[in-house]
């Protein structure tokens, strides 16, 4: 069995289409900018990658729109993408062949913030009918499930900014078990007054007001990370099953794991790599990919200078000292969390297809301890072979290894 | 049929080994299988919050000490509720399993999984109260907010917490499917077991959800009790006087280990899991079509996983919520399945006594379901006394049974459609 892309959906700070976030990835443009969902001036971090001119109105019917927060509307847009990506008309398939797995790491949260608010400011202790369905973490499963009559096997993973592969790999487990089809991925929308409030306590957010600095991973400079909304949904399928719909495929998802530290980060102690390193090397082995095979690592790249260190010394570890490219555009969309690891995942796929490394962006000098390799500008160059690795708060661990489609090997 | 080595995914097995269980009425596997056999409810008028502004007003609540419970000062400090019970609960599953993980290999290849549909919602409402000054303020400071807001935010900590704890270093996850998150997190732990990525998953669920918020969601949708004057007897799953669910808190986590792992060791083994399967119903977020076909889906595919008969059922420990809609809902997912065989099964609903703790409640069924098989008896529906034209099948009123308990079946269903069976077997045939 074997595990195909055949679908993507982009909904990002960087577009909202895989068409579109490649061109802002490939121009080196960032999207980071001030907040403009809510007046962020008070908070220490004011800057974000924020969905621009998504209006889901058109989108969305309007019954919907009041029961579901904006995350869903997200989801309802990416997953439409990647059914059109792939040319899946799911109205021809057997709705117990079709499944859905998002990872999510906050859930309907602008909606939340409403319906507390609501709660507490009333004398009424009252929220209103829809808060038991829209803020919490399967809501957006939920209602794609409803929405596309996806009656398969369903998830919902919260592994901070790793579960966004994760959701791949259970993509994968889903498919060996016999469902066919799988919309997976990851999508965020936490950009609310108290959901950013919560992650400024994490105290890994950047607050710098300059949106080319504020975000710059592996940087003598790095400060933190800038909080990002969006993400990216792709259709997963058995190649055979890809195959006999004259499906065109993107890449194989040849190889996951996970692991986690086993131990809680320390501040001002050096984060640990080992766990990190061994994700990345179980990856390639069930992949049966060597190292040197790799054309393209895109990293977590996180922009916490311990946690950037630690991220350098485990892809030296694996692959050499500069012993392959990475290359990294969260420094333009800003840190999506979960939805930030299937973003990435969206890029390998695009590069790919394209034959072009994309430069890396938000480092301009390398912090001692960071000597990575970072794409220094968009090189062409076939792309078969990418590993894209993520790290969620608190210990996650992922990795994933895709394998270019090479119609060739089809025929 | 039990226990034979079925086709299709390869060799792997998994048996449970371990069980830990935080559960109102009692803390630790002991009190709860006593308080089920018993026949007792935990469920009281609700003293976690002042439950008079809202319609229902009672709740099972979990009388927990941090401290005896074993918790250290950081654990006590950091943690929430939720990961506090998960602490304590796969602390005892752990050392209930004679595991021990002194050794790296095993670390690497021990996993965590662990369900929870609504994480750190309490400490965010109890932050968001001080942070907003009492909803007043749309944009909330930042700035005399607690230090782990952001583990409130995100569960993820729930299940990372487990594994620092223990040393885990395989693959880690919390799932999050609302009220099958319990049976969801199981199923994924014996898939990642089944599938060669790990050979020893801490895998469970818990939820510490009551708070005024989840309170007024319920309300809004009448989903829980209105039967404010006698809490002892408010959930009422399968009786024809049924008014609503009872909210519940707890936690459950089970060791899943592969079988020859576990035979290796010379580990007690509970019972093996022979089948899981999920599907969705595609039809509402909160509504179910009386047909059940979804949820008999699920239980079809767990069954023909574990090459079981319906014959072969001992046991179904429902999802019995105490809703009208659930109640027929399953009872006709049961007949469906199991035939004419669906009117011999023994069924019963421990949310009679325990209440509904959201996505907690699958891991404890699925812990009642390894109690069951080993010490062959099941537990009953408690306060069931009138029969409901609707649910004719045997609901075991109010008295446990002792009975020969092999192939146990249980059952979740949850908002936004979600529909999970899973079965757990007893290896008295395979294994003698």
């Amino acid at each position: 069995m074997t595990a195909v892309i055949t679908g993507v959906g982009v909904l990002a700070p960087s577009g909202s289409s895989l068409a579109g976030h490649w061109e802002t990835v490939t121009g080196g443009t960032s999207r980071v900018g001030p907040i403009s969902l809510f007046d962020a001036s008070r908070y220490p971090t004011r800057l974000a990658g924020e969905v621009r001119g998504f209006d889901p109105a058109g989108r969305v019917d309007g019954r919907l729109l009041v029961q579901t927060d904006r995350w869903t509307w997200l989801g309802f847009d990416a997953a439409e993408q990647a059914l059109a990506d792939a040319g899946l008309d799911l109205s021809t398939l057997d709705p117990y062949d079709v499944s859905v797995v998002l990872a999510s790491s906050s859930g309907g949260n602008q909606f939340g913030q409403k319906e507390l608010q609501r709660l507490w400011s009333q004398p009424s202790r009252t929220v209103g009918a829809y808060q038991s369905i829209a803020w919490f973490y399967a809501a957006t499963v939920g209602q794609l499930s409803i929405r596309h009559q996806a009656k398969g096997p369903s998830n919902v993973l919260v592994a901070e900014s790793a579960g966004g592969l994760d959701s791949l790999a259970h993509a994968v487990r889903i498919i060996r078990r016999g469902t066919p089809v799988v919309l997976a991925g990851g999508l965020e929308a936490p950009l609310s007054p108290y959901a950013l409030a919560c992650q400024i306590r994490s105290g890994r957010l950047s607050t710098l007001d300059d949106p080319e600095r504020a975000y710059a991973p592996f940087d003598v400079d790095a400060a933190g990370y800038v909080p990002g909304e969006g993400g990216a949904v792709f259709v997963v399928e058995d190649r055979e099953h890809a195959r006999a719909r004259g499906a065109t495929i993107y890449a194989e998802i040849a190889g996951h794991a996970s692991t986690h530290d086993g131990v809680h980060s320390v501040e001002g102690e050096p984060v640990p790599s080992r766990q990190y390193e061994r994700a990345m090397r179980v990856a390639l082995e069930r992949a049966e990919v060597e190292p040197g095979e790799v054309d393209a690592v895109l990293p977590d790249a996180v922009g916490v200078p311990a946690a950037d260190r630690a991220e350098a010394e485990a892809i030296t570890a694996v692959f050499g000292a500069c012993g392959v490219s990475v290359t990294t555009s969260k420094p333009l969309t800003g840190r999506l969390y979960q939805g930030g690891a299937a973003l990435d995942v969206a890029t390998a796929l695009a590069s790919m297809r394209a034959g072009v490394l994309p430069a890396s962006s938000g480092t301009r000098v390398r912090a001692p301890g960071c000597e990575l390799d970072l794409v220094p500008a968009n090189r062409t160059s076939d792309v078969d072979t990418v590993l894209v690795g993520a790290r969620g708060f608190d210990g996650y661990n992922s990795s994933v290894v895709l394998r270019a489609h090479r119609p060739r090997e089809a025929a | 049929m039990t226990g034979i080595p079925r086709p299709g995914l390869g060799e792997r097995r998994t048996v449970v080994t371990g069980v830990g269980v935080v559960a109102p009425g009692g803390v630790g596997a002991k009190a709860f299988w006593s308080l089920l056999t018993d026949g007792r409810t935990a469920t009281r008028r609700i003293s976690m919050f002042d439950p008079a502004p809202f319609r229902s007003q009672v709740a099972a609540e979990v009388d927990f000490d941090p401290v005896e419970a074993g918790l250290g000062a950081r654990d006590r400090r950091r943690g929430d509720r939720y990961v506090q019970f998960a602490l304590a609960a796969a602390a005892e599953a752990v050392a209930d399993s004679g595991l021990e993980f002194d050794d790296e290999r095993l670390s690497e290849r021990t996993g965590v999984v662990l369900g929870s549909a609504v994480g750190g919602t309490t400490a965010l409402e109890d932050e968001y109260v001080v942070l907003s000054d009492t909803g007043r303020d749309w944009l909330v400071d930042p700035h005399y907010a607690s230090p782990f807001l952001y583990q409130a935010l995100v569960p993820s900590s729930l299940a990372a917490d487990v594994a620092v704890r223990h040393g885990a270093t395989g693959p880690v996850q919390v799932v999050s499917t609302g009220c099958t998150s319990g049976i969801d997190a199981i199923g994924y732990a014996h898939q990642l077991v089944q599938d060669g990525e790990a050979d020893v998953v801490l895998a469970g669920a818990s939820e510490s959800p009551l708070s005024p918020v989840t309170a007024a969601s319920f309300d809004a949708i009448k989903a829980t009790t209105p039967d404010n004057d006698d809490p002892a007897h408010a959930s009422r799953p399968f009786d024809r006087d049924r008014t609503g669910f009872v909210l519940g808190e707890g936690g459950a986590v089970l060791v899943l280990e592969e079988l020859e792992h576990a035979r290796r060791r010379g580990a007690s083994i509970y019972c093996e899991v022979t089948g899981y399967a999920a599907r969705s119903n595609g039809f509402h977020m909160t509504g179910l079509r009386p047909d059940g076909v979804e949820m008999s889906l699920a239980i079809d595919e767990a069954m023909r996983q574990g090459r079981h008969d319906p014959d072969d059922v001992s046991y179904i420990c429902a999802h019995g919520s105490g809703t009208r809609q659930n109640d027929r809902h399953e009872t006709a997912a049961f007949k469906r399945s199991l035939g004419p065989a669906a009117y011999r099964v023994p069924i019963s609903s421990i949310k009679s006594m325990i209440g509904h703790s959201l996505g907690a409640i699958g891991a404890l069924e699925m812990a009642a379901c390894a109690l069951a098989i080993r010490t062959d008896t099941v537990p009953p529906t408690a306060n069931w006394a009138n029969r409901d034209p609707e649910c004719d099948l045997d609901y075991i009123p109010n008295t446990a049974r002792e009975l020969p308990v092999d192939v146990a079946l249980s059952v979740g269903s949850g908002f936004g459609g979600f529909q999970s069976a899973m079965i757990f077997a007893g290896l008295r045939e395979a294994l003698r």
